[in-house]
């Protein structure tokens, strides 16, 4: 045996460079994937814009807003934050997908930790979530909203944490869901009521008390408002519309600030991450 | 370099494995020591069940021991899990490639995760990838590829990070022949150019021949370890199977006549003598039985799998395994 016995080539340079690192390839992957998947990228837009132009443009004529506010003017930051909601919560649980076609495994048993994979995942999922939604974004003039620079990073803002969000819930779902066939039924079954349930499609005010208090519950509630917020500022309201269209949300009978709701979705999105990584731990 | 004492590549003590709590405890490796020289390819063989996969993984830090330690590239599989898994390449039995990615999309990213510094990414990648002639694939999706293409991939992607260890569970499993003989020459000619280790388990006897040294892993225990040579020669014996039209009298006279001890394996009568070509002309002269053919076989791997389990390892192999087959060729 002449050879010396080498050092692995790799290179540490501090353990939290490397996992950045990693999280950043685990993210790059994402977008990889993504950029080849044309088809989804398409058809994922189709269901907001049968949503604000068919359903928003039919409903419009009967819905009172209680002024001049087009319905769908309402109803437009509703169905970007559900836009998000179908790519984002997907990419999450494609992890079901990489487990069963062995990927997971080339990830699992590299020298990484875990939250650095989970991180991976999210941030690749609401990268290309909060892309997508781009697109959507873009038609905001058509709904009678300016294009202002300020509105639309803060809407992408909003977006992004949201993505994060339904990313991480996602990734939490395939750390205990094993098999492809269950991955479907059970993210339509989380999928929809979330959508539902969040205000996206009609305003939080006046619903009966078992309603109000399942949309407190949804987070991605607390996506829907601050964008709707933002939104609908730009525009003059009357009191009656701001009443109708843009209710308080309260915990126990405080007024909970918009800012608070965006540090609620951020918080929830860390303990999902957190949940994750544990349960991914545990699982081998 | 002055040729130093060096500590194995691997080395186990009392290692072991269960499943499961009280009665419906399994114990799927009891208690095995092993111990790997660098440099060394070694070979882990037995039937499927056997307890190889279980090792494996626990060499591979992808399984905690139930008891027992495991060093492998100088670090505890436990303790020191990281370092481990820098100093050792995989390659699984199931596929574990990104199929929508590029071949060099996978090495790209595998070499990202180990850390990599870029340049050192950008040779190694042509270097691993000219070693399994698959360069001129580089950019084709992993999709496009055929099965034995895969396997090669995956062997140049464990190779990477330049692994002190290369690890691989059956990674012949479901090839054709043809495909099966390019993959040890790939590992041939890896270890002639490097100083690396290789650990491989396989079901196939005559893969083992491949091997400086193998161990026979048995219901979790290992039942013998040492060179194919020493191992076919310690059996010492040459086997002769037998088709006759009675096999219960020749098994009879064989023993009252000729003292020898026979059984049945795979529809023939089957002994063990020290020289077959003597043996065979008293059996015609003394068994009296219809004899319809001879075989005379000098001793194989097989026959020393059969010596130490007391059965051949397709005996040990039940309709499970092919099972288990398919699945590894999915």
């Amino acid at each position: 045996m002449a050879a010396p016995v080498r050092e692995p080539l790799t290179v540490v340079r501090g353990d939290l460079s490397h996992q950045l690192r990693a999280t950043w390839v685990v993210c790059r992957r994402e977008l990889l994937r993504f950029g080849k998947d044309k088809a989804r990228m398409l058809t994922m837009l189709l269901q907001p814009l049968l949503f604000i132009f068919v359903m928003g443009t039919g409903l419009g004529s009967i819905v009172d807003t209680g002024g001049g506010t087009d319905f769908r003017t309402f109803l437009f930051p509703g169905v970007l934050a559900t836009s998000v909601l179908f790519t984002a919560a997907f990419s999450g649980i494609s992890l079901v997908w990489d487990r069963e076609f062995g990927f997971l495994r080339e990830m699992m048993v590299a020298p990484i930790s875990r939250s650095s994979i989970i991180w991976g995942k999210c941030l690749g999922g609401a990268i290309v979530a909060t892309g997508q939604s781009l697109i959507l974004l873009a038609l905001i003039g058509t709904v009678g909203i300016p294009y202002s620079p300020v509105l639309l990073v803060q809407l992408v803002g909003c977006l992004f944490l949201g993505s994060l969000l339904l990313t991480a819930l996602g990734v939490l779902l395939s750390t205990r869901i094993k098999t492809i066939q269950a991955a479907m039924p059970i993210s339509q079954m989380l999928i929809m009521p979330m959508m539902f349930l969040s205000g996206s499609l009609f305003p939080v005010s006046g619903l009966p008390d078992w309603l109000a208090v399942l949309t407190k519950l949804n987070p991605l509630t607390y996506v829907v408002q601050p964008m709707r917020h933002l939104v609908l500022e730009q525009l003059s309201l009357t009191d009656v519309e701001r009443e109708r269209l843009l209710p308080v949300i309260t915990w126990f009978g405080w007024s909970v600030p918009v800012g608070v709701q965006l540090i609620a979705v951020g918080a929830i999105t860390l303990a999902l991450v957190a949940l994750a990584a544990r349960t991914f731990r545990t699982v081998e | 370099m002055p040729n130093t004492v060096r500590e194995p590549a691997i080395s186990v003590g009392g290692l072991t494995k269960s499943y499961g709590r009280g009665d419906q405890l399994i114990e799927a490796v009891k208690g095995i020591d092993l111990s790997v020289e660098a440099g060394q390819t070694y070979g882990f063989l037995g039937p499927n069940g056997a307890g190889k996969s279980t090792t494996i993984e626990m060499l591979c830090t992808i399984r905690n021991p139930t008891s027992g330690s495991a060093r492998v590239a100088g670090y505890d599989v436990v303790e020191e899990r990281d370092e481990v898994r820098r100093r050792i390449g995989l390659v699984f039995q199931q596929q574990t490639l990104d199929q929508q990615l590029t071949a060099q999309q996978n090495l790209r990213f595998h070499a990202d995760l180990y850390g990599l510094a870029r340049g050192d990414a950008d040779r190694r990648i042509d270097e691993v990838l000219d070693m399994v002639a698959l360069s001129d694939r580089r950019g084709d999706e992993v999709q496009k590829f055929s099965g034995g293409m895969k396997r090669r991939l995956e062997i140049a992607r464990g190779l990477v990070h330049s692994p002190q260890v290369l690890f691989l569970d059956e990674p012949t499993i479901g090839l054709d022949p043809q495909t099966r003989r390019a993959i040890w020459d790939y590992l041939h000619d890896l270890r002639r150019r490097t100083e690396i280790t290789v650990f491989v388990t396989t079901h196939y006897m005559d893969e083992a021949e491949h091997c400086d040294r193998i161990a026979i892993m048995d219901n979790g225990e290992i039942v013998v370890e040492d060179t194919p040579e020493a191992l076919k020669s310690s059996v010492g014996t040459d086997r002769i199977a037998l088709r006759t039209d009675d096999d219960e009298l020749t098994i009879g006279r064989l023993r009252e006549r000729l003292g020898i001890e026979a059984a049945m394996h795979e529809g023939q009568v089957t002994l063990a003598v020290a020289e077959g070509a003597q043996v065979v002309p008293r059996l015609f002269t003394e068994l009296d039985t219809v004899i319809q053919s001879v075989t005379v076989t000098r001793p194989s791997l097989d026959d020393v799998f059969m010596a130490y389990t007391g059965r051949t390892i397709r005996d040990s192999e039940g309709p499970q395994s092919m099972a288990a087959v398919f699945a590894g060729r999915r």
